[in-house]
């Protein structure tokens, strides 16, 4: 009973834009979600990622544009016909009807049988892990409780397409990485292709088959998390996915030097004239002996401040030349020995193939 | 030695709770005018009206309340003030909640200027009001003018001085006071309840009935309630619209103070629209009840 795979269908948006007025919330947006794919749509609020997923839903119209699921053009086609399943921010669990009721709402609205909806429901709550809460009111439930119950609602009527519209945000930080876990075995078993709306960027890694970064209503970037995260294509993608500091990179001869010094680089240096930045993440950074730069890019300054987090060590570094870097080194023995003391000196190195040289976003 | 560890002492307990108990005489002084006030005018007045109804010569009796149903004429009045209160709360509903619908789908700055519409008849006294419609309803009045101008009737239809009259009057003051808290909790309706419906393939009109009406019931019945209880002591409009042919409870207490001076007989009208009212609103807070058990807030 459970939707397949091949009952997915792939996502095709093209050239898809909406004003309000004089704000531009999605500027012709294209975007491809593969069969069965999970894609996440991150960026910082007032990007558009939710005005793209209400547009994908039915409940915004775009002012232009074509969203097909399949074969099929949807652009026109009311909310209630598009046989989407989705799970809202705030879950809009129907306080009117218990647990059994909300699930039951979409079968019931299909003319399902009295048998097969009670069967369906009980099997929906046992793919949530809430076997048995049938009679439940939705104020009796648990935040997580609840997110449970509007997945369940969302999936029962077995949706080509599943989206969701930052389903977490409202949960402890514990319980948000335990759903986190849940939604990717839930989507790894029954196959849906799903679009994830979320600002968090480790919940979009954590999840995502492949993440779309959203900025100033266009699709920036779209790849799979180790990518994105690994090889940004431009400044705002490194900065919004991770943290990072920015340093001026310049063009010299055939390659680039970084303070006067070349960097080096795995894989050349990239096409086009600049300006770049090299990017440099926290948990690349190693500190290494004075002296020592053996196949390393090495910055060098002086310990600004130490602060103890626990599974980690950060520090604030500050260059020759004024720049303040974070830097992060895990807490074992070995590295907490040989992290000096605010006011003393320090190198860092970066290896090759952390070396990442960023384009300064074009405006 | 450092970590928690019970102290020996309770360190500042009676300072603590001497400052606690400090505060609630505090606020219970703040509030003694208030209390005496609702004393004085509300709990001896409503008290001294009960006394009334129950003494007859100077005895204790029951002889007003038996009238009350043993004579046709107050029977009849009671039936009538039922009678109207039912169809004016009925129709308030009907044009009421529409207008409220409409109001709260509105955007806010527009709803703003719809709602001072609804509540500009409350800046016009109510006496103005009345005898605007008999003005407008009067065989030669605005209306029947019309009517008869357009050749939808012969001869002018008897709309004032009778219960229709009364029923438009009551109408027209009272629906403000449907709409005003029916707005209020549909304002409060997250719009994501009607679009998860649709989501999960409810028609719009389909979303309506089932999802968005049940959460607009709360202010719905405080709305109603309202308007029925308002309803049940109204005098000045079915007094001037009624033409003497629909007698209310109301009327009917005010004849008996001026007229015949029978304090006893206006009592036990009084208590028993008092009692009515109190029952009415004890039932509304177990319908609540009800539904909060339903989990409608």
């Amino acid at each position: 009973m459970p939707a397949s795979a091949a009952s997915a269908l792939p996502i095709e948006v093209r050239g898809v834009s909406k004003s309000y007025g004089p704000v531009t919330a999605l500027d012709r947006v294209d975007l491809d979600v593969r069969s069965g794919e999970f894609i996440t749509l991150l960026g910082p609020s007032g990007s558009g990622k939710t005005t793209l997923l209400l547009v994908l839903a039915g409940f915004i119209r775009p002012d232009a544009g074509s969203i097909r699921f399949g074969d099929e053009e949807m652009v026109r086609t009311p909310p209630h016909r598009r046989n989407v399943g989705m799970v809202f921010q705030n879950y809009a669990l129907f306080p009117h009807m218990n647990v059994f009721g909300n699930i039951a709402y979409p079968l019931r609205l299909r003319g399902v049988a009295a048998a097969e909806t009670a069967r369906r429901v009980g099997w929906a709550l046992e793919l949530v892990q809430l076997a048995g809460f049938e009679g439940r009111r939705v104020d009796q439930l648990s935040g997580g409780q609840r997110q449970r119950v509007a997945l369940a609602r969302a999936i029962v009527f077995e949706p080509r397409v599943l989206l969701m519209d930052e389903p977490l945000s409202a949960l402890d930080k514990k319980l948000r990485e335990r759903m986190q876990i849940e939604i990717r075995h839930l989507h790894g078993a029954l196959g849906m292709t799903t679009v994830y709306v979320t600002h968090d960027q480790r919940e979009a890694l954590t999840l995502s088959d492949r993440v779309a970064v959203i900025h100033e209503g266009r699709i920036v970037q779209v790849d799979a998390p180790e990518r994105l995260y690994e090889r940004p294509g431009t400044r705002f993608v490194a900065d919004f996915v991770g943290e990072s500091t920015f340093l001026p990179v310049r063009r010299e001869g055939g390659g680039l030097t970084l303070h006067g010094r070349p960097l080096l680089l795995d894989g050349g240096p990239p096409a086009g004239d600049g300006p770049f930045f090299l990017m440099v993440r926290p948990e690349k950074l190693a500190v290494v002996p004075p002296g020592d730069a053996d196949g390393m890019n090495c910055l060098d300054g002086t310990v600004k401040e130490r602060v103890y987090q626990g599974e980690s060590v950060l520090l604030y570094v500050t260059l020759a030349d004024g720049t303040e870097l974070a830097v992060r080194s895990p807490s074992r023995r070995e590295t907490l020995a040989a992290v000096p003391e605010p006011g003393g000196r320090i190198r860092l190195g970066l290896h090759p193939a952390d070396t990442v040289v960023v384009p300064e976003d074009r405006s | 030695m450092s970590g928690p560890g019970a102290s020996p002492v309770a360190p500042n307990a009676d300072a603590l709770a001497r400052d606690a108990a400090r505060e609630r005489r505090r606020l219970l002084g703040l509030s003694i005018p208030a209390l005496v006030l609702v004393g004085l005018l509300l709990v001896l007045p409503v008290g001294w009206l009960f006394y009334l109804s129950v003494v007859e010569k100077d005895a204790y009796s029951l002889v007003h309340y038996e009238r009350l149903v043993q004579e046709p004429a107050y029977v009849t009045i009671l039936w009538n003030t039922v009678e109207v209160s039912v169809l004016v709360t009925l129709i308030c509903v009907l044009l009421g909640y529409p207008l409220a619908y409409l109001l709260a789908q509105l955007p806010p700055r527009a709803a703003n200027l719809g709602l001072i519409v609804v509540i500009l008849p409350f800046w016009t006294a109510l006496l103005v009001r009345t005898y605007a419609w008999l003005v407008l309803l009067q065989r030669r009045g605005l209306v029947n003018t019309l009517l008869v101008n357009l050749g939808l009737i012969a001869d002018p239809i008897p709309l004032v001085h009778n219960m229709t009259g009364t029923v438009i009057g009551m109408t027209h003051i009272l629906l403000p006071f449907l709409i005003l808290p029916l707005y209020a909790s549909m304002r409060a309706i997250d719009p994501d309840y009607v679009r998860a419906a649709a989501s999960l393939g409810a028609s719009p009109v389909r979303a309506f009935w089932q999802v968005f009406l049940p959460l607009s019931l709360p202010g719905l019945v405080a709305g109603l309630l309202l308007v029925f209880v308002l309803c049940l002591g109204f005098y000045v409009t079915p007094a001037l619209l009624g033409g003497g042919k629909t007698y209310l409870v109301a009327m009917k207490i005010e004849q008996n103070v001026n007229t015949y001076f029978a304090w006893g007989a206006s009592s036990s009208l009084a208590v028993v629209l008092l009692v009515s009212v109190g029952l009415i609103f004890v039932g509304l807070h177990r319908v609540l009840a009800i539904q909060r058990l339903f989990g409608v807030r």
